[in-house]
């Protein structure tokens, strides 16, 4: 340390660069492996195969596509993680809204009951709603059930990601607004749907942000709480993987991968700010 | 009218309260059931905890080890997080840009594909997983960006002067890092830390993917049980005693919480 003081200027800046080594090599670079996989050969050759295979995987050409098992995974998981965010937003959106508003003097210890349930670990915590779906009787083979059961497992695990962006947007807002519309005239109603809604939108990004995607992806969850029969594609990833097809797996993710660039993008989630960040920076 | 709502309001709370905690509740008056199954209630008893705490078994050792990993992984992350942090804040807005939206790949990224990809680099380049390097790594990606976004925060909040006045004080630079502005950012390290500890223990697929194949870690031993063994049943009884355990734990933090918060306001008061 002392001789980099004494041969170069120290600068606060030339911190980055560990970090920076770091991201390049365990983030940037798996991700071009995987880009490198999805197009090519155990020879290492650029091939087309692996996105043929995966459009075209009966020999029907693309119209066969639309009835394909790959097909049917992604309709598959974006219902269900369409759905788990839905319900995941429904529930959470009220009751962060409630403690946020609430005269409770420690709002933060209410908060807490919703985050500490997080400290059980995560399988514990599905292998308790498996344990409890065997007893109401709802752990059987009807394929209805089975989407049900995982869309709750979802719902249960990423709910409390939802919670904390909503509740730190939803405190931050200046009263002074809301006393405002309401002396302008507005309604409750009317101030919530002018005022509240529109400013914890960034909350409500980066929720959807949490759980969307991660409810694609989770297999454990779909894994455990059926008969391993609901096929999501993170499961469809982890079979190719296991089973050593790491060139049509890498193209799913591939897929996936882009799929993540997008929404965010398009969410503006590259450059959000810290604050709304969900799993609780903010909270301890 | 506004009783109603109140009323209401507080259902729902309720209402959502018990969804989240009936399960581990569940569990948690299951684990002094006799009988390893849950369907049949054979008498009260505390077999499953003699089991779990009965250093012989591999429960406790599994939770032993799993929480030495997840230490071990947060205070990695969290030195390589602040370094990193206090780096990206006083970079060039370029390259902070550009670091920033990195770090958030990992954040946003499904967890599958983050580890498949670590899987294929660790691969690529030939590192035996027995030496617990990639299972380390790995977890660091999954923690370490969250460091970041904890700290980073803190560094916009501090107050800037302190450091060129230290620096003008005669303090080396390292001196002024470490008792300017580290004592400033501690409390955004701390939570890094902790959530590192939360996520390291949570962790499935990224564990699966890297980890040594003889070292388990709670979530992947769990999910590798077969219930319809008669050992399989035994041991994953034993984490209900386990489940059980962390429950009480939590109630006890909401409840210090709680006590905390009421002497804050009463000394306040005073």
């Amino acid at each position: 340390m002392t001789e980099t003081k004494t041969k170069f200027h120290f600068s606060r800046k030339l911190l980055a660069i560990p970090y920076a080594l770091f991201l390049a090599a365990f983030v940037v670079i798996p991700l071009l492996i995987v880009v490198y996989y999805a197009f090519t050969d155990d020879a290492g050759k650029f091939t087309w195969e692996y996105v043929r295979v995966f459009f075209n995987e009966s020999g029907e050409g693309l119209l066969g596509f639309f009835q394909s098992y790959n097909f049917k995974t992604i309709m598959r998981s974006l219902f269900i993680s369409t759905m788990s965010t839905i319900i995941c937003l429904l529930i959470a959106y009220p009751v962060a809204y409630i403690i946020a508003h609430c005269k409770l003097k420690n709002k933060s210890t209410l908060l807490l009951l919703f985050i500490v349930p997080m400290w059980v670990n995560f399988v514990l915590r599905i292998n308790a709603l498996k344990e409890l779906f065997v007893w109401l009787g709802i752990y059987n083979k009807s394929e209805a059930w089975n989407i049900v059961n995982t869309i709750i497992g979802m719902v249960y695990d990423f709910l409390p990601f939802m919670i904390l962006p909503i509740y730190t947007t939803i405190i931050k807002i200046d009263k002074s607004y809301l006393e405002a519309a309401k002396d302008l005239g507005a309604t409750p109603a009317k101030a919530f749907l002018k005022v509240t809604l529109p400013l914890s939108k960034s909350g409500i990004v980066s929720g959807v942000s949490m759980v969307f995607l991660p409810s694609m992806t989770n297999y454990v969850v779909s894994n455990y709480l059926t008969f391993r029969n609901v096929k999501i594609i993170g499961k469809l990833i982890d079979d190719y993987f296991t089973g050593d097809l790491w060139h049509d797996g890498s193209f799913i993710a591939l897929i996936l991968l882009l799929f993540m660039f997008l929404v965010t993008w398009l969410t503006g989630g590259f450059e959000a700010d810290e604050q709304t960040n969900a799993r609780g920076t903010s909270l301890w | 009218m506004v009783m109603l709502k109140r009323i209401l309001k507080w259902a729902l709370v309720g209402l959502v309260l018990f969804f989240i905690y009936f399960p581990i509740l569940f569990l948690t008056v299951n684990s002094f059931n006799q009988s390893d199954h849950i369907q049949n209630w054979t008498g009260f008893g505390w077999d499953h905890y003699a089991y779990f705490f009965n250093f012989e078994n591999e429960p406790i050792r599994i939770v032993g080890q799993t929480l030495l990993l997840a230490v071990i992984v947060a205070l990695f992350s969290t030195v390589l997080g602040t370094i990193g942090a206090i780096g990206i804040f006083y970079s060039k807005k370029r390259t902070s840009g550009a670091l920033t939206a990195i770090n958030r790949v990992p954040v946003i990224n499904a967890d599958v594909v983050t580890a498949i990809s670590f899987a294929l680099l660790v691969s690529f380049v030939g590192i035996d997983k027995s030496t617990y390097v990639p299972l380390l790594l790995g977890q660091m990606l999954l923690c370490t960006p969250f460091v970041v976004l904890s700290v980073i925060p803190k560094l916009r909040q501090m107050d800037n002067n302190l450091y060129e006045a230290a620096l003008d004080l005669g303090a080396s630079p390292t001196k002024a890092l470490f008792s300017v502005i580290v004592p400033q950012i501690l409390p955004g390290i701390v939570a890094g830390f902790l959530l590192s500890v939360t996520l390291s223990l949570d962790d499935y697929i990224i564990a699966a993917y890297t980890k040594p194949d003889s070292f388990q870690t709670i979530s992947t031993h769990i999910y590798g049980l077969d219930k319809n063994n008669i050992m399989g049943a035994k041991i994953k009884a034993a984490y209900w005693a386990f489940t059980a355990i962390i429950f009480l734990l939590i109630v006890l933090v909401v409840i210090a919480s709680n006590v905390l918060a009421y002497k804050k306001t009463r000394s306040k008061k005073r």
